[in-house]
């Protein structure tokens, strides 16, 4: 039941987008113009450009995707829409599961067209090193979820939430922020099993947002 | 679960430390239909919304069939249907796409002909395929108690629902009202206009400073 409610979730806020593509075209554009502004900004040298993917790349994905999380939750505040969602006889696991998933793919979209232009923009051999980065995305890309999902329901219904959500939730994504520079780092300089211990540390993150997520959600997203 | 649809005994909840339930006793049994009224900010709204699990008791002990909001609330979910201020749509959805994800929030995977059932109900079937956004006030209105009714539940709390509507629909929400509550549902209903729950309703309350008042 939780699965097939949070996949009923899911499947909403796609087709919303689909429709509406506010998110998308949001993050997009501001992915791309961070990517840009970083990219001619330090206008490195071919052979020490690649050497700035890693920051680029993880700075433009917590911005875009705090863009991302925030659109999710307007649409569940416009018209009361959360209430509806509320009064139904859902597990709260299968409301935080439902709006991580698409807040994870839509991460992933953004990433599959931000990456390719790091990757031109900055010199970096993208084809060598991209399934050990799809590691490293997917494994940040959870944590970040997680976090952002529990955090924007706490302040979906604050009067500030647009400030609120990104000055409670950055701090606390210090460690995946690290963990996602360092591994990337390591990946694109020696391959995966260099980028062991970021990735622990990126693996531990997301199994403790993940699992506060699934027993808070329920405390934090009814009034 | 087995009990009275609703038992709330010194039921308070408290907004910005103000009492707007202030220990209220209400207990409504199956076949009852409650007219709620009261003064504008007396706390209806807050007290369906208590009701409808969508906010937690300050204090006091509710008990929904029996069941302990306390301990759980998606069994009492089941079974109660609730109306507020907005529609609690998705205005980029179409009208049916609503009625349909509602349905599968509630475990109906065949919700076909229910859905159709409402649409024609409310008298949306020509605009089942349009997204609500576009909807008129009384248009949305009718959406929002067909999404309340998609499950049919035993428990109706409805917060002024026959705002926005005309007066043909305001006869046909009534007449399903009376219908509810002789087949053994129950309801609360808020409304400014007591002329639209004066022949229907089983009793009235009124809400004053935090308590209810019988009539």
């Amino acid at each position: 039941m939780v699965l097939r409610t949070a996949l009923a979730i899911l499947a909403k806020d796609l087709r919303i987008e689909a429709r509406t593509r506010e998110g998308l075209a949001s993050a997009l554009v501001l992915g791309v113009l961070l990517v840009l502004v970083f990219s001619v900004a330090h206008d490195a040298p071919a052979d020490r450009a690649p050497s700035l993917a890693p920051a680029v790349l993880w700075v433009t994905f917590v911005f875009t995707g705090l863009l991302g999380v925030q659109r999710s939750f307007v649409l569940e505040r416009e018209h009361d829409a959360l209430a509806g969602l509320l009064v139904a006889p859902v597990d709260a696991a299968a409301l935080f599961f439902g709006k991580l998933a698409g807040n994870m793919l839509l991460l992933g979209v953004m990433q599959a067209i931000v990456l390719p232009l790091v990757a031109v923009l900055l010199h970096v051999e993208l084809w060598a090193a991209l399934p050990a980065l799809l590691v490293v995305l997917l494994l940040g890309n959870l944590g970040f979820a997680a976090l952002a999902t529990l955090f924007a329901a706490i302040t979906v219904r604050a009067r500030a939430r647009e400030v609120m959500l990104p000055v409670l939730l950055l701090p606390l994504l210090v460690p995946v922020l690290i963990g996602g520079v360092k591994a990337t780092q390591a990946i694109l300089v020696a391959g995966l099993a260099a980028a062991r211990e970021p990735l622990g540390v990126i693996a531990a993150f997301d199994v403790i947002v993940t699992v506060a997520g699934v027993l808070l959600f329920e405390q934090v997203v009814r009034e | 679960m087995d009990g009275p649809p609703i038992a709330a005994r010194g039921l308070r909840r408290n907004w910005s430390g103000r009492p707007v339930l202030a220990g209220l006793d209400l207990v409504v049994e199956p076949g009852e239909l409650v007219a709620l009224y009261g003064a504008n900010g007396a706390g209806k709204s807050t007290l369906l919304r208590v009701l409808g699990t969508l906010l937690r008791p300050t204090g006091g002990e509710l008990r929904l069939f029996g069941c302990d909001v306390r301990r759980g609330t998606i069994a009492a979910r089941q079974r109660l249907g609730w109306v507020g201020h907005d529609t609690a749509c998705y205005p980029d959805l179409t009208g049916r796409e609503n009625l349909e994800f509602h349905a599968s929030l509630h475990g109906l995977a065949r919700a076909g002909a229910r859905v159709d059932a409402l649409l024609a109900w409310a008298g949306l079937e020509g605009a089942a395929r349009t997204p609500v956004r576009s909807y008129s006030r009384g248009m949305a209105q009718r959406l929002t108690l067909a999404r309340a009714l998609v499950h049919e539940p035993a428990l109706l709390l409805f917060d002024e629902p026959f705002s926005g509507l005309d007066t043909e629909f305001a006869a046909r929400l009534a007449a399903l009202l009376a219908e509810h509550c002789e087949r053994g549902g129950a309801a609360i209903v808020s409304a400014h206009d007591e002329s639209r729950l004066a022949a229907i309703a089983s009793r009235t309350v009124t809400l004053v400073a935090g308590r209810l008042r019988e009539g």
